[in-house]
């Protein structure tokens, strides 16, 4: 390879090198920021913000929903299967919601420790099966 | 340059000699249309007729059949362009600069589908059109390099000049797309994580894998296309007064 080449060739090695560094760096320091929502652990341990709105995203756990009336108030609880955060929404749930299922509600924490929801959006998981597939798996589940 | 042989280095050079590569992209195109063809039906086909539904999203997980796959070439051909624009810059290689060039509105449009489809799935299954979550945000950013590439090189008026340039730009950009893939593992993002793409076994059922993979590779031939076509455009809007270019139009009269 003639020198000059090899020169650039070594030139955009190394800026890529310093951009990978950098922006390691960057990601580095906004990491929390980055975070779309913080878990139920976080909010146990105190990391999660007291008194401002924030998101808070976990497994709604079986059994959990209740409708205390005939509104539209639900009241639930989340897990990361460590720690569970109860949670109380009044509005229309998405699609997706159910039991079992991942979710990320955006709200407050109340002075009883209950995360109050304004919005909840359905996380949805990486599988795709079709129902006889994922009925099969459940009963499966449940011979064990 | 001993360690190539002499076939391969013959290639390069005659593919880096412009009528040589016009003809050579007309010679391909036919064929390279119709494999697309053929892809796509089978692809669109088995995604939306064959495969089964999905036993929590129905028949609305369809869109993973564009969504998908125009995702992954949103990233696939940004590689690319960083990788052309490595040869550029350091061979000096026409045929990278234009194939550079070529390649970028193509990988806008993938980009422009892949957040269309996914805010078009997103609103009745996550219950949002958009979140700023580090998925969505990382390729919104993807979709701005594509048109600071296209912007740039439209801007400076000397093509050669214009191509370094863009080259630039696209190595800096390159950053971003370990960033996109790994986006939904590093933080907690409200999109899913990857499905097909880890190590291990894919958690998709395999009738709806295969036309998602048939998906895939029809795209990447319908990118060689539009690429070339372009490419064959860029060539002649550069070399508009040399004589090859003369003979090409005289002979087509």
């Amino acid at each position: 390879m003639k020198p000059a080449r090899k020169q650039r060739l070594i030139l955009i090695g190394l800026m890529l090198v310093g951009l990978g560094l950098a922006a390691t760096f960057a990601l580095q320091a906004f990491n929390e920021n980055l975070m779309y929502f913080f878990s139920t652990t976080d909010v146990a341990t105190g990391k999660a913000p007291k008194n401002s709105l924030f998101r808070l995203g976990g497994m709604v756990i079986k059994g959990s929903v209740e409708r205390p009336d005939a509104g539209l108030l639900v009241k639930f609880k989340l897990s990361d299967f460590n720690k569970e955060v109860p949670v109380e929404y009044s509005g229309i749930l998405p699609d997706l919601f159910r039991e079992g299922q991942g979710i990320v509600a955006k709200g407050k924490l109340d002075e009883r420790g209950v995360f109050v929801a304004e919005e909840v959006l359905a996380k949805h998981d990486e599988n795709y099966m079709p129902p006889e597939v994922a009925d099969s798996l459940k009963k499966s589940a449940e011979q064990k | 340059m001993s360690v190539i042989p002499a076939a391969v280095s013959r290639f390069f050079h005659r593919t880096a000699s412009s009528p040589h590569f016009y003809a050579l992209a007309d010679r391909f195109i036919p064929w390279l249309t119709a494999i697309f063809i053929l892809l796509l039906a089978a692809g669109l086909y088995g995604g939306l007729y064959l495969a089964p539904t999905d036993y929590q999203q129905g028949d609305s997980y369809r869109i993973i059949y564009i969504h998908v796959p125009a995702a992954w070439m949103s990233l696939f051909i940004y590689v690319l362009m960083a990788i052309m624009g490595a040869i550029a810059l350091v061979w000096h290689m026409k045929m990278a600069e234009v194939m550079l060039v070529a390649s970028a509105p193509i990988g806008a449009g993938f980009t422009f589908i892949a957040l269309v489809t996914g805010s078009l799935w997103g609103k009745p299954m996550w219950g949002t059109w958009w979140v700023w979550d580090a998925r969505l945000t990382s390729e919104l950013i993807l979709l701005f390099l594509y048109l600071g590439v296209i912007s740039l090189y439209g801007a400076i008026e000397d093509k050669r000049a214009a191509a370094r340039a863009v080259s630039i730009l696209a190595l800096v950009g390159v950053v971003n797309i370990p960033i996109i893939h790994y986006s939904v593992q590093w933080w907690n993002t409200l999109h899913q994580g990857p499905t097909v793409s880890k190590m291990g076994k894919p958690s998709i059922h395999v009738e709806m894998l295969v036309p998602l993979l048939l998906m895939a590779v029809a795209f990447k031939f319908y990118y060689l296309i539009a690429a070339l076509q372009a490419a064959k455009l860029e060539l002649l809007k550069r070399e508009a007064s040399s004589q090859w270019v003369k003979t090409l139009l005289e002979k087509q009269a």
